[in-house]
């Protein structure tokens, strides 16, 4: 589904990624952990297509297309979801309105019908309950006076409506209770299938109690040094990262 | 000084007719205007209030005026027909700058409220036409309004008396037609007397492809305990420049709100001037500018709090695309004395693109000790972030791009109070950023021009 090779990516001509490789398969959950300054949310964001960043060298292919030839909503349109690690604020821009554009926009590259109200409607309040998302929250400003823990759970949400064929979480679990992490977790869980895939970009291993990948990679100084199984995360919990660091001759 | 000549000789030579055609009240106002403008001129970009409007540029071709006051064959009433889902309003005309009286909505407001033309009003209440025409316009040494006191033939009136209140609002259609290129002074009068109530929306429509300047006077009296809405919504062609002069006298716990959208337009310079006279009373400014091509936009506001515990909020919004050129100037001041005075003043300014210019100038003069104000000015471009989360979903640059800046603008809506209006206005104003909004797609309010305009 995912092909990234040797991807390189900097930010204002500083280089962050150093030559990525990884593969995701239909089905699967990968999760991406490193230190702070690893390269992590680089990664997610250039896959999403943040014009911020600028690739100067590699390849990422989904489901065989060249993603870095196309721009942020074709991305979106042919399936790749990014749940920010910092949602950002729309003040004046409604969820609602937010959502049917969205939606809108995904089915005209279907070559679908704009949705009807009753069923864009019907549609909210389904994924609503995915992950408990307040109503009033979702007649509001898009991200505007949420909490921390609302605006996460906004972006399941939205991964909800849109049935990403690939998301890509950065961080979900920073800034919430454990609470908060039970419902986006199950939400995630919710929304898995055999034909859906997820990267799972963290710090900490508590994330990963809920959200269990197969795969676990570390992502260290802009490359990804070790990959393993689940064991490989429950260890980094343990050790840190600086038996991975001795590891590479450091 | 030769770019004003041309009108006072126009005037010298023209006196006659431009009496003939008018009322008493008006001529006998003419002769100071017409001495002041010939002393002063126009004020010219070095003069810091007009630095971003080149009123000489302005002013000097040379446009035509209908001093023989020639009738326009059109009924407007024909034009524009009313579509605005619960919004229902006594609708009037102002062609050009004649009131058009042929035709005009069922008496069905009160007998002694007047709404209609300024030559009318002059000859059934001359007091009153003496009492407020020109007692504030007059006051000011400004060229432009001298001009108007010169020339100005007729108008509109709304006058409500005492104890009134006027249930529906009231519409204003100043539309400019002609074949040929046309100067009008228009004169716009409102009086509202103690405990009244009226709301008054003046939509600006240009029809042709005619090269128009917009000379415009307003004078509001709201007295003890009114309250009064004015809104203006300005969608000229781009060949109609326009001046326009506002006076708001407000006396003690009377309360307006004053909003202007501008859409569409060539050079516009709008002058604002609140004046509390009496404690107690409540102003709320506000106005958006949506400018691209080479729009130009300049907003000069001035807020006098003469006397204490008045409370006056402005809050002015532009976007600017292409190549738009906008300005804002926003004075307040607060006089010794004026305790308890709350003002607030808010200017905030997207650049769509970097070959765009804004000039804001927030002033706030305080003389009084025991005040509440505060002024802020902001220019930015549109948020990357906003902008990238948006595309992250799917929704198209352009299509987030029109998102955020009508998302930028709207909250200006807020302070209408007008409901059917505010809706009419997001729908407007969506159409505007969209660029689905041409000056053939007819009156905003009351439906479509013809087609084949």
């Amino acid at each position: 589904m995912l092909e990234i090779k040797n991807l390189h990516a900097n930010i204002n001509g500083k280089e962050i990624l150093k030559g990525v490789n990884l593969t995701v398969k239909p089905g699967e959950v990968h999760a991406i952990m490193g230190p702070n300054g690893a390269g992590k949310s680089t990664l997610s964001s250039v896959l999403a297509g943040n014009p911020a960043f600028g690739v100067t060298e590699g390849e990422v292919t989904f489901n065989g297309k060249n993603l870095l030839a196309m721009p942020p909503e074709q991305r979106s349109w042919e399936g790749i979801f990014l749940g920010f690690q910092y949602p950002v604020e729309i003040p004046g821009v409604s969820m609602v309105n937010f959502m049917r554009a969205a939606v809108n926009e995904h089915r005209k590259y279907k070559g679908e019908e704009p949705i009807s109200a009753s069923d864009f409607l019907r549609l909210m309040r389904e994924k609503r309950e995915v992950v408990e998302l307040d109503n009033k929250l979702a007649n509001r400003s898009v991200n505007e006076g949420f909490s921390g823990g609302e605006k996460k759970r906004n972006e399941i949400f939205q991964m909800a409506m849109l049935e990403p064929k690939l998301a890509i979480l950065d961080e979900t679990d920073s800034g919430l209770d454990i609470d908060a992490l039970r419902i986006v977790s199950e939400g995630v869980n919710k929304l898995k299938s055999e034909d859906n895939a997820t990267i799972v970009i963290t710090h900490y291993q508590r994330l990963l109690d809920y959200i269990k990948p197969e795969f676990i990679h570390v992502l260290y100084k802009g490359k990804i040094v070790k990959s393993g199984g689940p064991e490989l995360a429950l260890e980094l919990e343990e050790r840190g990262y600086d038996w991975i660091k001795k590891e590479l001759g450091e | 000084m030769t770019v004003v000549k041309q009108y006072t000789d126009l005037y010298q030579q023209a006196k006659g007719l431009i009496d003939k055609h008018s009322a008493h009240i008006l001529n006998e106002n003419r002769e100071a205007a017409y001495t002041l403008l010939k002393a002063t001129g126009l004020p010219s970009t070095s003069c810091q209030d007009y630095a971003h409007t080149d009123l000489h540029a302005m002013f000097a071709p040379d446009y035509g005026l209908n001093l023989n006051r020639v009738e326009i064959p059109v009924n407007p009433y024909e034009v524009f027909s009313c579509d605005v889902p619960n919004l229902s309003t006594n609708l009037y005309f102002l062609v050009n700058d004649s009131f058009y009286s042929k035709q005009g909505p069922a008496k069905n407001q009160e007998e002694d409220i007047f709404i209609g033309s300024l030559i009318d009003f002059a000859a059934k209440y001359p007091l009153i036409a003496g009492k407020y025409y020109n007692k504030q316009a007059g006051k000011r040494q400004d060229g432009t309004v001298a001009m108007n006191t010169m020339f100005a033939q007729d108008g509109f009136v709304l006058y409500v008396p005492k104890g009134k209140v006027l249930e529906k609002p009231v519409q204003l259609i100043n539309y400019m037609v002609s074949e040929t290129d046309l100067m009008v002074n228009r004169r716009i009068l409102i009086i509202l007397e103690e405990n009244t109530e009226a709301k008054l929306l003046v939509c600006d429509h240009a029809l042709n492809d005619a090269n128009y300047l917009i000379n415009q006077v307003a004078e509001i009296f709201i007295a003890e305990n009114a309250r009064f809405d004015y809104y203006e919504l300005e969608e000229n062609t781009r060949k109609t420049n326009k001046v326009s002069s506002t006076f708001l006298n407000q006396k003690a716990n009377s309360n307006a709100v004053v909003n202007g959208v501008s859409l569409t337009n060539g050079v516009t310079r709008n002058n604002i001037f609140v004046t509390f006279k009496g404690e107690g009373a409540e102003n709320h400014l506000s106005g958006i500018v949506i400018a691209d091509g080479n729009q130009k936009v300049d907003n000069f506001t001035n807020i006098d709090h003469a006397v204490p515990h008045c409370h006056s909020n402005e809050l002015f919004k532009y976007v600017l695309n292409d190549e738009a050129e906008c300005a804002f100037a926003g004075r307040i001041h607060v006089r010794q004395g004026a305790d308890k005075t709350e003002a607030y003043q808010s200017n905030k300014n997207l650049c769509a693109t970097d070959t765009v210019k804004m000039f804001t100038r927030p002033e706030l003069e305080i003389y009084a000790d025991d005040v509440k104000c505060s002024h802020g000015a902001t220019v930015g471009q549109l948020d990357q972030q906003a902008l990238f989360y948006l595309r992250s979903r799917g929704i198209s640059e352009q299509e987030a791009r029109l998102l955020l800046m009508y998302a930028f603008s709207a909250d200006v809506l807020e302070m209408i109070r007008l409901e059917p209006l505010k809706e009419r206005l997001r729908m407007l104003i969506e159409k505007r950023f969209k660029g689905e909004l041409s000056r053939c797609r007819g009156c905003a309010i009351h439906g479509n021009a013809p087609s084949e305009c």
